[in-house]
């Protein structure tokens, strides 16, 4: 097992690498440089100061010294300052954003397991009744809905028609002013939209999964033999069936890992959410590199983990893999 | 003789099993349409699409404009019209370049095996792993927005899937005997691969490609919407939500029938994709 995840995250170590070098190349490589795109921003700025920025900034080495230095410096946890005018470390800029990315997605992680695991075990136990062929075409609705869109829809019916929810940013413009409780609310009522959009293409994909693995405990010969030895239909279904149907699903969490920290670039700018995902979007814009290449850092090393994660996880609940793999390796 | 037989019989049986399926059949039927409405949209439209009338500012949908007007009082039927065409355009074109790339990296990797297969698997590994979206935004921020670079950028991010399947149905088949008899018989590598393989491993690129034209579909729009797509005043779904967005205090309707086109035509794309792809699978087969 122990060698199992050694291999994994031996592996996983070169595509970062790799994924790092691809992206620094992809930033160096395209037209232009930041200094022009500053300098579309400050034209009184001369062709000598240009020169001393590009200095400053070591732009003017070539290409893998200055990936080399910078993985260096990253090795070390320093992703040094943003080209943005207010020049601040990358790592405030990121950590300032982190908790509210973070806490909408524990939020919507949350929401999603929460009606996932019920949807999919109701669905399965009665499978081709009305209730099932209900949840089908949810399913298939909420891939095919644009998150985007179904912000718009919800915006106006609970933000302009109804007025009863906030559409936009994270608090009230009076905040400061409201007792204990109205902030609490004020929060509250910020999210909520933000939440359900964002769960829905999740919810989706989770209770289909869901239903195809309760489907395939139920058809078990231990399903049979303990309804052969007389338990009582909810004891079989949920001690006998639910328990083994819901492990391969919460190994899916490792997967949900790199939204944590990620964000949602749609959701976040529909509803002007000072997140992850907003930062990343302004710093493509202005050609922000430090804090691009960081944030890239983070997404892909949250991708690699998240994939060990899961894929552990799956072989600890899953006896039958942790043998293949052990032989493999 | 008995080859053509069984091939004629699959294909029927493949078809009745394909008509069972109503959702799909529908969902096939939807397809067809959009693409005739794409197609057709210049004879279809009320109204030219860039036509502005200040006079007819965020009129509501009535009668002499079906779906209303926007903030320029142009007509949103025939913009959505006109939008079908960039959806379209860019869910084929984009998908066409996942396929062809997926199907040449899957296929060399796949039949090679060995180092080659390695050292591309690896490959597909470090894209797979690479934030898609992430990676979309650099790229159209760097290479500044345009048709072109939205389907070229999502063709290039989206091909990892569709080689990973190749290459695996290519090692199912690299090993049959119809595979060894033309070795046997001296075929090149090429031919192998283009005659006897490839054709073998079509199906399930095809039903792979269906549901990739809804999810570039709906990866556009999304693009548009933050303003990284089609670039106004070329009308596309994405960038009407846009305006759709700036008057969503006023005008529902700007926001309501585009995005209601998008849902449709992915869910469409969808269904059919579904339904090939039941109708294909043997195992699911009573």
């Amino acid at each position: 097992m122990l060698k199992y995840l050694f291999r994994r995250v031996a592996i996983s170590i070169p595509l970062l690498l790799g994924i790092l070098c691809l992206s620094f190349g992809m930033l160096k490589l395209a037209p232009g440089e930041p200094t022009i795109v500053q300098q579309d921003l400050q034209t009184r700025a001369t062709g000598a100061q240009r020169e001393t920025l590009r200095q400053l900034y070591g732009l003017d080495r070539p290409v893998y010294e200055q990936f080399g230095r910078w993985l260096w410096r990253v090795v070390r946890l320093d992703f040094g300052r943003s080209y943005s005018p207010d020049g601040r470390p990358v790592l405030d800029k990121i950590v300032e954003r982190l908790p509210i990315t973070l806490g909408l997605n524990l939020l919507q992680t949350l929401v999603i397991f929460s009606l996932a695991v019920p949807l999919g075990i109701l669905s399965a136990t009665r499978q081709y009744s009305r209730f099932d062929k209900a949840t089908t075409v949810f399913v298939f609705v909420g891939f095919a809905t644009p998150d985007f869109w179904l912000a718009l829809l919800l915006m106006i019916l609970f933000g302009v028609q109804l007025g009863w929810l906030p559409i936009s940013g994270l608090r009230s413009l009076n905040f400061e002013y409201l007792s204990f409780w109205a902030q609490a609310w004020d929060i509250v009522s910020h999210l909520i939209l933000p939440v359900l959009v964002a769960s829905v293409g999740g919810l989706a994909g989770l209770s289909r999964y869901m239903r195809g693995s309760m489907l395939e405990v139920i058809r078990q010969d231990y399903m049979r033999t303990a309804r052969a030895k007389g338990l009582p239909e909810s004891v079989v279904v949920y001690k006998h069936g639910v328990r083994n149907a819901v492990l391969p699903v919460v190994t899916l969490l490792g997967l949900m890992l790199p939204g944590l920290l990620g964000g949602s670039v749609i959701i976040e700018t529909v509803f002007g959410i000072p997140g992850m995902g907003q930062l990343f979007y302004q710093s493509a814009f202005s050609r922000d590199e430090p804090v691009l290449m960081a944030l890239i850092v983070i997404g892909a090393s949250l991708s690699l983990i998240g994939n060990i994660v899961a894929d552990v996880s799956y072989a600890v609940v899953d006896p039958r893999i942790r043998v293949a793999k052990g032989r493999e390796g | 003789m008995e080859r053509a037989g069984g091939r004629v019989r699959r294909r029927g049986l493949f078809w009745r099993q394909f008509r069972k399926n109503r959702l799909a059949v529908a969902g096939g039927t939807v397809v067809v349409v959009l693409g005739l409405v794409a197609i057709c949209a210049p004879l279809l439209a009320p109204y030219d699409p860039a036509a502005y009338d200040v006079k007819r500012i965020l009129m509501p949908p009535g009668p002499q404009h079906w779906l209303g007007t926007d903030q320029i009082g142009r007509d949103v039927l025939s913009r959505m019209l006109y939008g079908a065409r960039i959806s379209m355009a860019v869910g084929f074109v984009s998908v066409g370049i996942a396929v062809l790339l997926g199907t040449l990296i899957g296929t060399v990797a796949g039949y090679y095996g060995g180092r080659v297969d390695e050292l591309l698997m690896r490959f597909v590994d470090l894209m797979l792993n690479f934030p898609r979206f992430f990676l979309l935004l650099t790229l159209i921020a760097l290479l500044r927005p345009s048709i072109w670079v939205i389907m070229a950028v999502i063709g290039f991010t989206g091909w990892m899937g569709l080689a990973r399947l190749v290459r695996g149905e290519i090692l199912s088949l690299r090993e049959r005997e119809f595979v060894q008899g033309a070795r046997a018989l001296g075929a090149a590598d090429a031919r192998i691969m283009g005659r006897h393989i490839l054709p073998n491993a079509l199906v399930p690129v095809l039903v792979s490609a269906t549901l990739g034209v809804a999810g570039a579909i709906l990866t556009e729009s999304g693009l548009s919407f933050l303003g990284l797509g089609v670039q106004p005043p070329t009308p596309s779904w994405g960038n009407i939500l846009i305006d759709g967005k700036a008057n969503i205090e006023i005008a529902w309707w700007l926001s309501a029938f585009p995005g209601l086109a998008i849902l449709v035509t992915v869910l469409a794309y969808n269904l059919l994709g579904e339904g090939l792809r039941d109708a294909l699978d043997p195992r699911l087969r009573q």
